[in-house]
């Protein structure tokens, strides 16, 4: 088993079912999801096998209650798992990251009992697939001004428009879409086969490949009336939404630079150049500090947001800071790693150009970085520069 | 049906193991401890067992208070109850297997799985020393197991360049190799489970080592290889030199 780097004896911070989860999803990264990533990546294909078996191990709504098929488990857990997820792809994790915090999050904090019932315990068993709907082609950093529609008739909802970059969208059983019903943002749940409803596949990425990202159309698609999340109102709903997800991200982010550090310490003892290794030099030593120290950093950032967030004190600009700090750094040790590798660097027997390029998706999704410094910075100063 | 799935707390396969100060037994800082990889084998064919047959599957071990958490490891994949059979002080492998027979002597055990082999010390002796203080029948090394109706077994056995097939009444003790099935991974809700799952505290009778550990010492490092040359013209200079330097031949 992949020991993973502990500079610090964090895990003396860690409780023993924490650990055993993260040992848990270590080992099934090992041997689940790495032998099959690369040939995925390169086939641009999500791996249909694993929601299933990532459900086996609980991955999906871990903070949930047990009556709606999650595991009663606190949000270091979750981020643990999203974490090992992350050692494999950031694909795989974006998969967990929407099931969990996009779709089960918004059902079980805004949806009927009967929307509960009916669709938690089948997405935490994977029997059901999810996305969520809010970006547009015209609408990215600022979701607010949406164009997609829903109209009241009779006993449906009729809606109109199309969002854009969305995870999962063609494999997904339900929507969970968000429309302006007279002016205000509102939540709805969208059947896969719903007539007036497509969802193709975006093609030509070069981040993300092993992840399904689509668009959603929808023309005069009409649902039931009941399909409508009645405790969503306003924007700041979808955002709740996100706040979970950059949590799970900050942590995720951590796994992808420790495969990139893990594969460039390795590298750097055995590569030999001017008859010494190359982890020799201080130029490579310099790099490999800086990767230690910065993830050891990210450890220490995401698992106090963790311990907040478990005694409901951690706030949207928390996640914020974690979020943005973790995949910048996690993103430039992608690319120092490809780096102190070489030309090996760009070759696919190496994850470290997958994680390189998949980190580029992850700093621009869930609120770009530059929006999480107008984030932070208006906390700190009451002012916000983004509009 | 009762069934117990003796385990034992073992150091990582990825630690590097360092030898102690007293130079008999290893450092424990810095080693990460897991389940024996062979007695997830036990543990996932006693759980199957349960599933198909009812019954309850207790996970023993024998060791200081740190081996709870290899316990838990069994509870949280789906065993009901833990029994620790608490100690300070190192055993061979006598002692262990004594501490255990004694345990679970009138515990009326229908089938004891145990590991064929720990990584830890590889005394490969468990399975054949509890049969014997038990008097029960012992199968080891299976990596195929039936279990009928009738309440006999059948096994294969990975013997030396083939397979045996055996049978053999209940109850009886059985260790797992490799290959006799595919370990489950502890769910998440197994795990936040297995904190609330009993684990039995027991003293083992007092014994003294019959086997004494005189010295443990690293493997000598490996050399690094050496090529005499290349294609038929190699060959003279090779067999010289496994004569004449490693004086094989
Ligand atoms: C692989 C992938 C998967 C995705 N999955 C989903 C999904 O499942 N669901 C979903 O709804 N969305 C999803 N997204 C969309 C993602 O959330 C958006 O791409 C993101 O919000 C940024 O929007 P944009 O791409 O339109 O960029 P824009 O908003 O156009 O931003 C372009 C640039 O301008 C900067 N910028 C914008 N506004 C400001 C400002 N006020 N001040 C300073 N700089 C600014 C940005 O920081 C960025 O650098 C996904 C995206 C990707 C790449």
């Amino acid at each position: 088993m992949n020991t993973g780097s502990d500079f610090f004896n964090i895990d003396s911070l860690l409780t023993e079912d924490e650990l055993m989860v993260r040992d848990t999803m270590r080992s099934f990264v090992d041997r689940e999801v790495l032998p099959v990533i690369e040939e995925a990546n390169r086939e641009n294909r999500f791996p249909m096998d694993l929601p299933k078996k990532m459900a086996e191990l609980g991955v999906f709504g871990p903070t949930l209650p047990g009556e709606y098929g999650g595991g009663d488990a606190n949000y270091v857990i979750y981020g643990l798992m999203m974490q090992e997820l992350e050692r494999g792809d950031s694909g795989i994790r974006s998969f967990a990251s929407v099931q969990t915090s996009l779709v089960m999050y918004p059902i079980f904090r805004y949806g009927t009992e009967e929307q509960k019932r009916r669709w938690l315990p089948a997405l935490a068993s994977a029997e059901s697939i999810g996305c969520f709907g809010l970006t547009e082609p015209d609408h990215g950093s600022d979701p607010g001004g949406m164009v997609t529609r829903a109209v009241r008739d009779g006993d449906s909802f009729v809606l109109n428009g199309a969002k854009m970059w969305i995870t999962n969208g063609t494999i997904a059983d339900v929507a969970v879409v968000w429309a302006k019903l007279d002016g205000e943002v509102r939540g709805f749940l969208v059947e896969k086969g719903t007539p007036g409803f497509t969802a193709p596949e975006m093609k030509g990425k070069h981040s993300l490949r092993a992840s399904v990202t689509s668009e959603l159309v929808f023309q005069d698609c009409r649902i039931p009336a009941e399909n409508i999340l009645p405790g969503a109102k306003g924007l700041k709903a979808p955002l709740s939404c996100l706040t979970q997800a950059r949590y799970g991200i900050s942590w995720g982010a951590i796994g992808a630079a420790t495969a990139c550090y893990e594969t460039a310490l390795d590298y750097a003892k055995t590569r030999t150049q001017f008859d010494r290794p190359i982890a020799s030099f201080q130029l490579v030593q310099q790099k490999l500090t800086f990767m230690e120290t910065e993830i050891t950093k990210a450890r220490l950032l995401s698992l106090h947001l963790g311990r907040l967030q478990d005694q409901q004190k951690a706030t949207f600009y928390h996640v914020s800071m974690a979020k943005r700090n973790n995949v910048d750094i996690a993103l430039q040790i992608a690319r120092m790693a490809r780096d102190v590798l070489g030309a090996n660097g760009i070759l696919d027997e190496y994850p470290v150009m997958r994680h390189m390029n998949n980190l580029e998706s992850v700093r621009t999704y869930e609120g770009t970085h530059d929006i999480h410094t107008l984030i932070i910075g208006q906390a700190i100063t009451g002012i916000a520069a983004y509009t | 049906m009762n069934i117990f799935v003796c385990v034992s707390h073992v150091p990582d396969t990825t630690t590097k193991v360092q030898v102690g100060e007293d130079g008999k037994s290893i450092d424990p800082s810095g080693v990460t401890w897991i389940l024996n990889p062979y007695d997830e084998y036990a543990v996932e064919a006693a759980l199957q067992l349960k599933e198909a047959r009812e019954g309850e599957v207790t996970v023993v071990c024998f060791g200081p208070d740190a081996v709870k958490e290899t316990i838990r490891k069994g509870l949280a994949m789906g065993a009901d109850k833990g029994l620790h059979i608490k100690s300070d002080q190192p055993r061979d492998s006598f002692g262990t297997a004594k501490a255990l027979a004694e345990t679970l002597k009138d515990r009326e055990a229908d089938v004891i799985f145990c590991g064929r082999q720990s990584i830890d010390y590889d005394g490969w002796q468990m399975a054949g020393l509890l049969g014997e203080m038990l008097d029960l029948p012992s199968v080891t090394v299976a990596s195929k197991l039936e279990i009928k109706e009738d309440g006999s077994i059948e096994a294969e056995r990975e013997i030396e360049g083939g397979m045996e097939t055996v049978v053999s009444k209940l109850p009886a003790v059985i260790s797992a190799q490799k290959g006799l099935n595919d370990p489950r991974y502890p769910k998440l809700q197994g795990i936040m489970q297995a904190k609330r799952k009993p684990i039995e505290d027991v003293e083992p009778s007092p014994y003294k080592n019959r086997v004494e550990v005189l010295e443990m010492s690293k493997p000598p490092v490996k050399s690094a290889g050496k090529i005499v040359g290349e294609g038929p013209d190699a060959v003279k200079e090779l067999v010289k030199l496994l004569h004449e330097e490693a004086k094989v031949i």
